[in-house]
């Protein structure tokens, strides 16, 4: 046993023993050792790191550009990938899909799309295509995948009405979709942080007031609230614009819970001993909030907000599918949804329903990631 | 077999293969109280568990036989049967009931306590509800719950901690067990709650005839209470036998180590202390040969480091594991001692010294507020007309049950709460004497790192998300302008002195244990050099044998540094042995304050006396001489006209009620009592006690 020393009388610290440097760690150290305990969490937090690559470079990775359309193509089902061909020589590989012919079914009038095995188009990695730039920063043409002669049809997810490709379309809805939550979060934070922190740190009738009125924000429907707000932007202000207008309006409802978790750390915080002590050592007020009491509570609050930026993502895309948040030429997850508000739609051409498939993948995501975080927020209790 | 419960090579796993038990053989004698005494750590707790096939995931039994005397005679080994088996519900429901520590976590807060005592009844025993109500009601009665019919329909938020205790207790004894098993079932009570369930325990055990196994770490409680001891230490049983035998005999030096290292209460109660040294370690880390070596005083190496011990019977039913007592019992010195480090005693006050602090009918009223504008409603006078005296070197000792006002008196001064009225005069005879509740700026300043406080909790009252060099460096960082060098040399110098390595200063609280974070605590309280230091149970949250090592550290930190203590505390042998002088609090006010002597062998205050007598294993007479407290501490919101403990004073006469009895008497022993010099208050200190070591 080495936790007593007789010579000096002293007790070595047990994590020496455990573990050795364990007693070294941080906060964030031992926070971090215990999400990676966390599986679910973990996959959930790589899946979100791919969603924002992806939401960063759309035009490299998806195929065609947002414009690109094919009228000839409207509401084509997916092309299978073939990887190879026999031309009379024997087999070669070349991977490639297969255009579409199109037959009228008289019974039921409606249009078909046969595969037609004689029109081969090529596919392949790094194809040039439409010109852009990477980041906003770096011309280039290159796509990450795609037909290898620009401009040939290639909808590996099908295309919509108008004839374009949904896969890229989905990919570039990633950008808005995903950052709106973000945003809209870090809106509700602000005021969450602020609102919440006054609340807990006055107490009394300034606390009972804030309460009161966090109460009545949330007693008020969402839904209509929202739809009440997004009516009244006017049709003329410009896309960009109505996407922040948008992230406020989801904010508006989004701060209060924040708030209220702000507060609950602070009453909790206020009577710990430790900040009790703090006062003894004679720190002012700032310094206690600061040094204190926020770093203490700070890991609690990233889990909250990464469990919040779900519900932006749903709300966006509620209202979008609604025809009343975001509009085109903006392109966010709801807004493609739109294709798909009637069943009709749906039966024929179930591939428009590919951006909702992305919705629940990155709200899974999210949800395992805070989850994870949640857990990991006070490390100590194991 | 005349056991009821033979347990025998108990081995029980836990995670990743350690053993936190092994090899544990141990017999619970039918009708009898067996002791299982040991600090934390050993495995006391999960060997109870064990017995009733109800260990915590990813605790198993792995080995060995739990051996039940059934009641028609057969043998059924518990540990070979399945814990869900309808075997195993039985034998929960009818031979073998469990009472914790903590009633509230025991007790379901949605039900009435009748519900839930009845329930066992209408379960196991098929009886109607009308009949389970009555048998119920007269089982609150026969475990001294006052107003049973009542109680019955109570919720456990309405009763006291006493009484939550006795309907654990009658919740489970209502089936009538063989055996019961008592974890720890006074260890969060009030010494004088403490005494009345122990009390109850033995009353009912004889009149019963049931077996009990009580767990617990307090030597005072087991003299109070048991036929026979078993020690354990990390898994293992190292000596057992009857009690007195045990007690009056130890051989063990585990045994000698904690009995050396509890208080005593009879001669000298300011002899110095011996602690066991170090820590139980954790399982996983378990020493070869004997498993108490690295803390023991007779260890040979080479001897006791390498070979397992082996049980030695020494006759009289008394057992010991250790090899001075087993066949190379000549290898072993049983005179080498580990001499206690020498605390140099503190310097004596001198009579016409002035105070350090001084504090003068001192209020703090906490207002209870109600409605959406938090209008006050009323008040809870937790310090209620305080007056007394703190000279420059000494320890003042501050005693009371919980909800008496001590510990807000000490934050009180120390500046946590604003005091509502009074003076506190602090002078240390360098500055201009200064008031503590009027101070503003510098003055302020100076004053905030004279008076310096430790917490009870040494988890809670340190920053985990800080290095120890900036938990205790804070308030030179706050306060005065050393630099970061100086803080450093500082910090170090603190930590040695306190016993820890300098190096820990990089580490952060978590990597410590609970004694070494509570010498954290108290390096920071005195990082500012400060004059008075007011420990709030600053030892109670801890071992028996940490409790002593730092009980010894204090005393000599005191002598070195010349600190003043405001000790406050619940235990009353802590406060004999650390305190020049002791006031005694009740309901806000201070009802005997004097000299540790005078308090300890004059008690003059029927609450003082009943405190005294409350304290377990001390001065063992015959149960008729007992004084026991009933009731509890008064709403501190009601106003109280005359004595506030008239209620509860087994003397009290008319005119107790109507006069608030004064602190009077000479200036060394001051008693707020109107019969004072009519009674004759008994001690039970002073008389020869448990023998140790």
């Amino acid at each position: 046993m080495s936790t007593f020393d007789e010579t000096t009388g002293q007790v070595a610290p047990i994590a020496a023993v455990h573990q050795r440097g364990r007693g070294y760690d941080g906060h964030w150290a031992l926070v971090w050792q215990k999400f990676l305990r966390h599986r679910l969490g973990v996959a959930g937090g790589i899946v979100v790191i791919l969603a924002y690559i992806v939401a960063l470079i759309p035009e490299f990775l998806a195929p065609v550009t947002l414009e690109a359309y094919n009228p000839s193509y409207s509401y084509a089902p997916p092309q299978a990938i073939q990887w190879g061909r026999d031309d009379g020589e024997g087999w070669r590989f070349l991977p490639h899909v297969t255009a579409y012919k199109t037959e009228i079914d008289y019974n039921s009038g409606r249009r078909l799309f046969v595969p037609d095995p004689e029109t081969v188009i090529p596919i392949g990695f790094f194809v040039q295509g439409e010109p852009y730039r990477l980041l906003g920063l770096i011309p280039t043409d290159r796509h990450l995948f795609g037909a290898v002669e620009a401009g040939q049809p290639f909808f590996l997810a099908g295309a919509d009405r108008l004839g374009r490709d949904i896969l890229s379309r989905t990919i570039y809805g990633t950008r808005i979709s995903m950052t709106i939550g973000l945003i809209g979060v870090a809106l509700s934070l602000v005021f969450g942080i602020l609102i919440g922190g006054i609340s807990g740190l006055f107490g009394g009738v300034v606390d009972n007031l804030i309460q009161r009125f966090i109460e009545f924000i949330q007693s008020v429907p969402a839904i209509p609230l929202w739809i009440g707000l997004a009516a009244a932007i006017p049709q003329s202000v410009p896309p960009l614009q109505v996407y922040f207008l948008i992230t406020i309006i989801l904010s508006v409802l989004g701060w209060t819970s924040l708030a209220r978790v702000v507060r609950g750390r602070f009453l909790a915080m206020r009577s710990e001993d430790f900040v009790k002590a703090a006062r003894l050592d004679g720190c002012g007020p700032v310094r206690i909030i600061f040094r204190h009491m926020l770093p203490s509570f700070l890991s609690h609050i990233i889990a909250t907000v990464s469990l919040a930026i779900p519900g932006m993502i749903l709300a966006e895309t509620a209202l979008s599918y609604l025809g009343i948040g975001l509009r085109t030429p903006i392109v966010s997850w709801g807004v493609l949804l739109q294709e798909a508000q009637n069943v009709r739609t749906i039966a024929s051409a179930p591939w428009l329903l590919l951006p909702g498939g992305a919705v629940v993948i990155a709200v899974l995501a999210l949800n395992f990631l805070g989850d994870g975080l949640r857990d990991a927020a006070d490390p100590y209790s194991d | 077999m005349d056991n009821l419960v033979e347990i025998r090579d108990l081995t029980i796993t836990f995670a990743h293969s350690v053993d936190v038990v092994t090899g544990l053989d141990l017999d619970i004698p039918a009708g009898k109280t067996l002791c299982l005494v040991g600090e934390s750590g050993c495995g006391k707790s999960v060997t109870a568990k064990a017995i009733l096939q109800v260990i915590d995931h990813p605790g198993r039994v792995s080995g060995g036989a739990i051996n039940l005397r059934q009641a028609n005679g057969a043998v059924l080994d518990i540990a070979a049967t399945k814990p869900t088996s309808p075997v195993m519900r039985h034998v929960r429901g009818a031979d073998i009931a469990m009472i914790h520590q903590e009633p509230m976590s025991f007790l379901s807060p949605l039900y009435t306590i009748g519900n839930q005592i009845s329930e066992a009844l209408t379960l196991h025993r098929k009886m109607s509800e009308k009949e389970a109500r009555a048998e119920g009601i007269r089982m609150l009665e026969q475990v001294g719950m006052p107003d049973p019919e009542r109680r019955y329909d109570s919720y456990t938020f309405q009763l006291s901690g006493g009484q939550r205790q006795r309907a654990m207790i009658a919740m489970a004894l209502i089936n009538q067990p063989r055996l019961l098993i008592a974890d720890e079932p006074t260890t969060a009570l009030d010494v004088t709650t403490q005494a009345n369930i122990l009390d109850l325990l033995a009353q009912l055990q004889r009149d019963s005839g049931m077996a009990v196994l009580f767990i617990t770490h307090d030597l005072g409680v087991v003299a109070e209470i048991a036929d026979e001891v078993a020690v354990m230490y990390l898994g293992k049983i190292v000596e057992r036998g009857p009690v007195k035998e045990v007690l009056e005999h130890p051989r063990h030096p585990y045994t000698r180590g904690l009995l050396a290292s509890m208080p005593r209460l009879d001669g000298d109660f300011k002899a110095p202390l011996k602690a066991i040294p170090g820590m139980v370690p954790p399982p996983a880390l378990r020493p070869t040969g004997c498993s108490f070596h690295p803390r023991c005083e007779w260890a040979v190496a080479g001897f006791c480091n390498m070979i397992s011990v082996l049980e030695t019977e020494l006759g009289n039913d008394h057992m010991v594991a250790c090899h001075a007592y087993g066949p190379q019992a000549a290898k072993i010195d049983k005179h080498a001692t580990r001499t206690p480090a020498a605390v140099a005693p503190a310097e004596r006050r001198a009579e016409s010294m002035e105070p350090l602090l001084s504090v003068r009918d001192l209020h703090k009223h906490f207002p209870i507020r109600s409605g959406f504008f938090q209008r006050q409603t009323g008040a809870v006078r937790a310090v209620n007309d305080i007056s007394l005296d703190i000279y420059p070197g000494e320890t003042l000792g501050l005693v009371g049950e919980s909800g008496c006002g001590k510990s807000t008196l000490g934050q009180t001064i120390v500046g946590l709460h604003r005091a509502d009225g009074g003076a506190i005069r602090f002078a240390d005879g360098e500055h201009e004497p200064a008031d503590l509740l009027t101070a503003r700026g510098a003055t302020a300043k100076r004053l905030r790192t004279d008076i310096r406080m430790i917490f009870q909790d040494p988890t809670g009252s340190l920053n985990p998300r800080m290095r120890v060099r900036d938990i205790i460096g804070e308030v030179l960082q706050v306060n005065s302008r050393f630099s970061a060098g100086e803080i450093e040399a500082k910090v170090q110098a603190l930590l040695s002195k306190v016993g820890l390595s300098p190096d820990y200063a990089e580490r952060y609280p978590h990597a410590f244990s609970g004694g070494q974070r509570q010498r954290i605590a108290i390096a920071r309280a005195l990082a500012s050099d400060p004059r008075l230091v007011i420990a709030d149970e600053a030892v109670s949250a801890l071992d028996v044998s940490v409790q002593t090592q730092i009980i010894n550290m204090m005393k000599s930190l005191q002598a070195e540094m010349g600190l003043t203590y405001l000790f406050v505390s619940h235990d009353l042998g802590v406060i004999a042995n650390i305190s020049d002088r002791v006031a005694v609090m009740y309901a806000g006010r201070i009802v005997e304050i004097g000299s540790t002597e005078a308090i300890f062998r004059n008690p003059r205050h029927p609450y003082t006396e009943a405190l005294l007598a409350a304290i377990p294993g001390r001065g063992v007479s015959k149960p008729r001489d007992r004084i026991r407290l009933g009731g509890h501490v008064p709403d501190p919101s009601q106003q109280l006209v005359g004595c506030s403990f008239a209620d509860r004073c087994q003397y009290a006469q008319p005119a107790c009620r109507a006069v608030m009895p004064p602190l009077e008497g000479t200036a060394d022993h001051r008693f707020a009592c109107i019969r004072a010099d009519e009674l004759r208050l008994r001690t039970v200190t002073g008389q020869p006690e448990l023998v140790g070591a």
